[in-house]
């Protein structure tokens, strides 16, 4: 799963996409979780990394985490797979 | 190292208008507690959903009313429209406080009754009194209020045959400038049918005209209205006293005035556009007042304010069930609380909030409830914080119509509190049991 490549994304949680004109507005685990994708992380890396550092458990994660990528392809931000 | 407090992560687009369909994105509000009692604690004690019901906010607000009509109006009588929520707990506070009762069933007659009501304090209203109901009301000698002439020939054959006289008011319904006009209750003024019903009243000597009756409607606005009305009926009171030099005792503007809730559809929150008592009693009184009635005979008015009375007064608490999203990307929460017994959620957009702190992120949000249909919508698009399964919700503003209109469906009706004025929680209905609905089935014999 690829984050398109040319998105802004700033420490205060607004995402640019420059391709739509469009913004977002997303929470710091939000950016957190952006970034990471964006740096190339998998799903269980970004998990792992989550769960260190929350008080979260696994399975709670993987269901918001799920919706958030979903959020993701609906605002077309994760660039169709080749 | 100490783990951080989680949140879910959210992404939301940025939209240029100011404000959508899912209303302004402001602070977020909670309601943790009633009166002092966290949320928490009572849906732990008492079942979710729970209604509850704020002795404090119900006193505040009759009070507040009460003395909004007494400081301008010698003689006020509120009496407690009973259709509007007639659990006995909060008849009898109303009663305590001073109020009589306002009923349009023999049902609501008898609790009345039973309550502890005089006779002559209950006025008896609406369509459907039957002949026992009649009996019985001309025997107590309550205030029948007369809608249609059939009614009013029933009334004069039993008061013959009884050798009584009941005390009789007519219902009169008029063109008050608002829309819509509620005709098909009562008598019309306009047309002249309300000075026939009087006439003829008044010229039977088996029955005594003692009061004028309307009800012009329901959530009115326009507090002008009941200005138009107390007119009109201040006028038939005149034309009473100069062809049969009769005086009328009571004007009774029924009930009709506005809570704060929302309606569907309106621009502005019902907080922001609702009149004050003060404003509806300047009105009223000021109508009656600088109207041709003697001043040395100002009847007395009588008011039947229901939701505007208990609407603040009453809470439902609910659960998260779960979140979903829909297939066009909106998230829908689910709750424990059905259109069934939130009734008004069918007029209303009710105002429905967390009940522990949130994020202070939120997202376009469909609430529904947890029958098996479509129509169970709480708030078809609103700005709400994410919550998760098992989290609290408190809907507010709810004391008016649901407790009576409640539909059971599915699954039982819940448990009612009230949290007295000293913080003391009291079941007033129990919940309903599987037990409940079995003593009233039957199976014929040859389906057992
Ligand atoms: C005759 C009469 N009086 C009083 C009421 C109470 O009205 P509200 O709750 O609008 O004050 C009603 C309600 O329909 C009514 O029909």
């Amino acid at each position: 799963m690829n984050i398109k490549k040319d998105i802004a994304i700033s420490d205060s949680g607004f995402v640019f996409d420059p391709t739509t004109g469009e913004s977002y507005s997303l929470n710091p685990i939000g950016v957190e979780i952006l970034t990471l994708l964006k740096e190339g992380n998998d799903q269980q890396e970004i998990t792992d990394f989550i769960i260190q550092r929350y008080e979260i458990d696994k399975s709670t994660f993987e269901n918001n985490y799920y919706d958030f990528i979903n959020m993701l392809k609906k605002f077309n931000l994760i660039e169709a797979e080749a | 190292m100490k783990k951080q407090k989680y949140e879910r992560p959210i992404i939301n687009r940025i939209s240029i208008a100011v404000s959508n369909k899912f209303g302004p994105k402001g602070k977020i509000d909670i309601i943790s507690d009633i009166d002092g009692i966290p949320v928490k604690e009572l849906v732990g004690k008492y079942g979710s959903p729970l209604y509850a019901i704020s002795e404090k906010t119900l006193r505040e607000t009759y009070n507040r009313a009460k003395q909004a009509f007494s400081t301008r109006y010698p003689k006020v009588q509120f009496a407690w429209s009973y259709k509007t929520n007639y659990l006995n707990a909060v008849c009898k506070l109303y009663h305590k406080l001073g109020s009589w009762a306002e009923v349009v069933s023999g049902f609501e007659y008898d609790k009345a009754i039973d309550n502890g009501v005089q006779g002559s304090n209950i006025i008896f209203n609406g369509p459907d009194k039957s002949e026992e109901d009649l009996t019985k009301a001309i025997k107590n000698g309550s205030l029948i209020h007369v809608d249609h002439f059939d009614e009013l020939y029933m009334i004069m054959d039993l008061a013959e045959k009884m050798e009584e006289t009941p005390k009789l008011a007519i219902r009169v319904n008029m063109d008050t400038g608002i829309y819509p006009q509620w005709d098909r209750f009562g008598f019309n003024y306009e047309n002249g049918e309300a000075w026939n019903a009087l006439n003829r009243i008044m010229l039977n000597e088996n029955v005594d005209l003692v009061g004028l009756h309307t009800h012009i409607g329901t959530y009115i606005l326009t507090p002008n209205a009941y200005g138009v009305a107390a007119y009109k009926l201040a006028e038939l009171a005149v034309r009473i006293d100069k062809k049969y030099n009769h005086k009328i005792k009571y004007i009774d503007m029924g009930g009709g005035f506005a809570s704060k809730n929302t309606l569907k559809g309106a621009y502005l929150p019902g907080t922001d556009t609702c009149p004050s008592f003060d404003d509806y009693a300047e009105a009223i009184t000021n109508a009656l007042i600088n109207s041709e009635i003697d001043p040395e005979h100002l009847p007395t008015l009588f008011l039947e304010t229901g939701r505007a009375l208990i609407d603040d007064a009453g809470y439902l608490l609910g659960t998260v069930l779960a979140n979903k999203r829909l297939a066009d990307g909106r998230r829908s929460t689910i709750i424990d609380i059905g259109v069934n017994m939130l009734f008004t959620s069918f007029w209303y957009e009710h105002n429905i909030v967390p009940a522990q702190e949130t994020t202070h992120h939120t997202e376009d949000t469909t609430i529904y409830g947890p029958l098996c249909m479509n129509i169970d919508v709480i708030r078809a698009a609103i700005q709400f914080p994410l919550l998760n399964k098992g989290d609290n919700v408190v809907i507010n503003r709810i004391g008016a119509y649901n407790m009576t209109q409640w539909l059971q469906f599915i699954t039982f009706r819940p448990n009612v509190i009230l949290i007295d004025t000293e913080g003391n929680t009291h079941i007033i209905r129990e919940n309903e049991t599987k037990k409940t609905f079995e003593q009233l089935e039957r199976v014929p014999e040859y389906l057992r």
